[in-house]
C-alpha cells in the first residue's frame, strides 16, 4: 500500500442496499433539521418585521420574546445538531468502508433526541418557556423545557458512541493507516461535544431539572451561567468543525481541485480539540462573582483558537486557487472567475467564508478583555453571530444539503434554479442583517428587546434607520430559507430518479504519509484537552462552591 | 510537516497577529486598567430592600467621588434617575430583587450584568456632562423592553 489515499476513495457500490441502509438513518436527521430550520426562519421574519416597529397583527411582545426563544433553540441547538449527527452517519460511513453503528444504538440516540426536541418546542409554543435559548435562571421554564433538552443531549451522546464505536472497529482492521481526513474532523467533533456538554448536562441535571420540578427551591445563577458557557462556547466548534471539514474535503473537489495541506488541515482539527473549551469566562466578562484574573486567562487561550482559523482561511482559499488553475486559470486573479459560482455547494461555502472573516475579526472585538464592555449584550452581538453560526456554518450546511440530498435519497436536485440563487440572498441579507446590527450594536443597543422606543429618548431614536434595514435584511434571509426548503421538498417529492452517486472526497495536494501520526492519537489530545479545561476551571469553581452563596428561587414573568 | 513557504509566511503572520492582540490586551490593562467588572460579593437576593448595603439607594458623595446604590428589578431601575459629577470617579453597586438583569450605560463603556444574589461593582469616570440613557441588556421577562433608567452628568462645581 503505498497509495496515499486508499480510505479517501469510496469505492462505488452497484447495489442499492448499500447507500440505502446509512441514508435512512443520515436522512432521518437531516429532515429532522430541515424542518426545524423552516420553522425556526419563520420565527425569524416574525422578530425582524418586529424590529422594525411594524403593526403586524398578532405582534406582542409575548410573542416576540416566544418567538425569539423557538429561532434560538430550533436553530442553535436542534438544526445544527441533527445535520451534524446526519453528516457524521454520512461521514463515518463513505470513509470507513463500512456502516456507521451499531445502528440499534444509533436509532436509539435518534429517537431521543428527537422527542426531546418535541418535549422543548411544545413547552416554548405553549408560551411556557420564554427564557431565549441561553435559559439563563432564575428564569424558570417548564420542566418539560429542560427535561426536553436533556434528552437531545443523550441522544447526541449516543451518535458520538456510534462514531467512536465506528473509528475503534475500522482502527482495529487498519492499525497503521491515518484516519481519513472527514473522520479526522468528525473525531474532533465529537471529542469537543463530550467534553463540553459535560458543563450543559450538569447544569441541567444537577441545577436546573429539580429546580423546576419543585424538589429544591432556589438555584444560585453565576454557577448556572458558569456551567452553561463551560458548554456553550465549545458549541460555536461542534458548529463550525463539521462546517469545516466540508471546506476541507468536499471543497476541492467540487471546484476541481487538490486540498492544498492535508496535514495543516488534520492539525487544525487538533487544535480545536485542545483550545475549544477553557474559554467559557469570555462569555462572562461583564458577570459579577467571576474574578478577572481567571477572565484574563480565557482571554489568553480564546486567542490562541484564532490560529486554527486563519490557517483555515489561507488552506482552503488555496484550494480553491488549484481548483481554478486546474480549469485553466493562469493569472493572479482569474481562477477566481473560474470557479464553479452556479453550483450550490460552492457558492454557499465561498459566501460564508467571506462572511466569517468579518465574524471572525467581530469575535476578536468581543474577546478583547477591556473592548467587550462596549458591546456586550447589544446588537452588535447578534450581528456577529449571524456571521459566524449563521452564515459561516448555517449557509455552508444548506450547500451541504444540496449535495447529500441528492447523494442519499437517489434523486436529482428540484428547482435547481433557486438552489443556485439561494446562497446569494443569503449573503445580501446577512449583509445588510449583520452590519446594520454592528452599527445599532456600537450606538448601545441591546439585542433581544421587543421594541427600541425607551419612553421618546433622543438617543434610542437615532437607532431607528438603521434597524429598518436590518428589517430588510430579515426579509431577503427569509427568502433565501423559503428557497431551500423549495428545493429540499421539491427534491424529496418530485426529484427525478437516478443511480446513487457516491460522495468523493477531495484529494490533497502532496503526498501524505501512508501511516497514521501524532495527529491520529485522539487519546494523547483529549488527556490535554481536560488538562487544560481542569487548569482553567477547577480552582475559579472550587473557591466559587466554598463562598456563602444565596439562591435565587424561580420567576416566571412571561 | 512539510509546509509550503506561503503558507508558512502565513502561519508566522497569523501568530503575530494574534501575540499582537494579546499584547494589546495587557496594555490596556497594565496602562489604563482597562478590566470588566469582577467583583466578588454575594447577597441575599430575597432580602436586598432590607439589606444595609442597599437600604440607601441613590448617589452618595464621598471623599473619591461618588457612589451609585440601585437595586434592578423587574421592570425597573430603583432609583430610576441618577446624578452625578463629571470628571470624579464614580463606583456604581447594585444587585437584582429577581432575575438578571444588565445595565449598560449607552454611549459609554459602563456596562454590567446584575445577577440576583451577587453585588456588581464597577468604577468610571463621566467625562462629558449631559443625559445617559440607562437599559437593562440581558432579557428578563416580556417587559424587559421597558426596562431603563437616567443618568444626569453634572458640570463639575469649580473648587473652592
Amino acid at each position: 500500500m503505498t497509495r496515499i489515499d486508499r480510505a479517501q476513495v469510496e469505492v462505488r457500490t452497484p447495489s442499492r442496499a448499500g447507500p440505502r441502509k446509512i441514508a435512512g438513518l443520515a436522512l432521518a436527521h437531516l429532515w429532522v433539521a430541515i424542518l426545524a430550520f423552516g420553522i425556526a426562519s419563520a420565527m425569524a421574519l416574525m422578530q425582524a418585521l418586529s424590529r422594525a416597529s411594524l403593526d403586524l397583527p398578532w405582534r406582542t411582545a409575548g410573542m416576540y420574546y416566544l418567538s425569539v426563544t423557538a429561532h434560538g433553540v430550533l436553530m442553535a441547538l436542534v438544526f445544527t445538531t441533527f445535520f451534524i449527527m446526519a453528516f457524521g452517519y454520512v461521514v463515518a460511513s463513505r470513509t470507513l468502508g463500512r456502516e456507521a453503528g451499531p445502528p440499534a444504538l444509533a436509532w436509539t440516540g435518534y429517537w431521543l433526541a428527537l422527542t426531546g426536541t418535541l418535549a422543548t418546542a411544545a413547552t416554548i409554543l405553549a408560551g411556557k418557556a420564554s427564557v431565549l435559548y441561553t435559559f439563563y435562571p432564575p428564569l424558570q421554564a417548564h420542566p418539560l423545557f429542560y427535561i426536553g433538552l436533556a434528552l437531545v443531549v443523550v441522544g447526541s451522546w449516543c451518535w458520538s458512541a456510534v462514531m467512536l464505536l465506528s473509528y475503534r472497529t475500522w482502527r482495529r482492521a487498519n492499525p497503521d493507516a491515518p484516519t481519513p481526513l472527514a473522520m479526522h474532523g468528525i473525531i474532533a467533533t465529537v471529542l469537543i461535544w463530550l467534553i463540553a456538554t459535560v458543563g450543559v448536562a450538569a447544569e441541567d441535571l444537577i441545577q436546573l431539572i429539580p429546580w423546576s420540578l419543585g424538589l429544591v427551591s432556589t438555584i444560585d445563577p453565576v454557577l448556572s451561567r458558569t456551567l452553561f458557557w463551560y458548554f456553550g462556547h465549545p458549541l460555536v466548534y461542534f458548529w463550525l468543525l463539521p462546517a469545516y471539514v466540508i471546506w476541507y474535503t468536499l471543497l476541492p473537489q467540487v471546484v476541481g481541485g487538490k486540498l492544498f495541506s492535508d496535514p495543516l488541515a488534520r492539525l487544525v482539527f487538533v487544535l480545536f480539540i485542545l483550545f475549544s473549551t477553557p474559554v467559557g469566562f469570555h462569555h462572562q466578562f461583564m458577570d459579577p462573582g467571576v474574578s478577572a484574573g481567571w477572565k484574563l486567562l480565557h482571554t489568553f487561550l480564546t486567542f490562541a483558537i484564532l490560529f486554527p482559523s486563519f490557517i483555515t482561511a489561507f488552506t482552503v482559499t488555496a484550494s480553491m486557487e488549484v481548483g481554478g488553475r486546474a480549469r485553466g486559470a493562469t493569472g493572479w486573479l482569474d481562477w477566481l472567475g473560474k470557479l464553479p459560482w452556479r453550483d450550490p455547494l460552492f457558492s454557499s461555502i465561498a459566501l460564508s467564508m467571506m462572511l466569517f472573516a468579518v465574524g471572525g475579526i467581530g469575535g476578536a472585538i468581543n474577546a478583547s478583555f477591556g473592548m467587550n464592555a462596549v458591546v456586550h449584550n447589544t446588537a452588535f452581538i447578534q450581528g456577529h453571530f449571524h456571521l459566524t453560526v449563521g452564515s459561516a456554518v448555517a449557509l455552508t450546511f444548506m450547500g451541504a444539503a444540496y449535495f447529500l440530498l441528492p447523494r442519499l435519497t437517489g434523486r436529482e436536485l428540484e428547482l435547481g434554479l433557486l438552489a443556485r440563487v439561494q446562497p446569494y440572498l443569503w449573503f445580501i441579507g446577512m449583509l445588510l442583517f449583520s452590519i446594520s446590527n454592528h452599527i445599532t450594536g456600537l450606538m448601545g443597543m441591546p439585542r433581544r428587546i421587543y421594541e427600541a422606543g425607551y419612553g421618546g429618548s433622543p438617543v434610542a431614536a437615532t437607532w431607528s434607520g438603521w434597524t429598518g434595514l436590518s428589517a430588510v435584511g430579515g426579509i431577503f434571509l427569509f427568502t433565501s430559507a423559503g428557497f431551500f426548503m423549495l428545493v429540499m421538498i421539491g427534491t424529496a417529492l418530485a426529484g427525478r430518479r437516478r443511480d446513487f452517486e457516491p460522495v468523493v472526497w477531495a484529494q490533497p495536494l502532496h503526498p501524505i504519509p501512508n501511516r497514521r501520526t501524532l495527529f491520529d492519537r485522539y487519546g494523547l489530545w483529549t488527556a490535554i484537552a481536560i488538562l487544560l479545561v481542569i487548569v482553567a476551571y477547577a480552582y475559579p469553581l472550587w473557591t466559587h462552591l466554598r463562598m456563602t452563596r444565596f439562591g435565587s428561587p424561580g420567576f416566571k414573568p412571561f | 510537516m512539510k509546509v509550503p513557504l506561503y503558507e508558512k509566511i502565513w502561519m508566522w503572520a497569523s501568530g503575530v497577529l494574534v501575540v499582537a492582540f494579546v499584547v494589546t490586551i495587557v496594555v490596556g490593562l497594565a496602562g489604563s486598567a482597562l478590566q470588566p467588572p469582577s467583583h466578588v460579593e454575594t447577597i441575599d437576593p430575597t432580602k436586598v430592600w432590607n439589606d444595609p448595603r442597599f437600604k440607601q439607594r441613590g448617589a452618595t458623595p464621598t471623599a473619591a467621588g461618588t457612589t451609585v446604590v440601585m437595586i434592578a428589578m423587574m421592570f425597573a431601575y430603583q432609583p430610576a434617575e441618577v446624578r452625578v459629577t463629571a470628571g470624579k470617579p464614580v463606583t456604581f453597586r447594585l444587585t437584582s430583587s429577581d432575575v438578571t438583569h444588565g445595565f449598560s450605560i449607552v454611549g459609554t463603556n459602563g456596562n454590567t450584568m446584575v445577577v440576583p444574589g451577587y453585588i456588581s461593582q464597577f468604577t468610571t469616570v463621566f467625562r462629558t456632562p449631559g443625559e445617559y440613557l440607562i437599559v437593562c441588556n440581558e432579557y428578563c421577562g416580556l417587559s424587559h423592553h421597558l426596562m431603563f433608567a437616567k443618568l444626569i452628568v453634572e458640570e463639575g462645581r469649580a473648587q473652592p
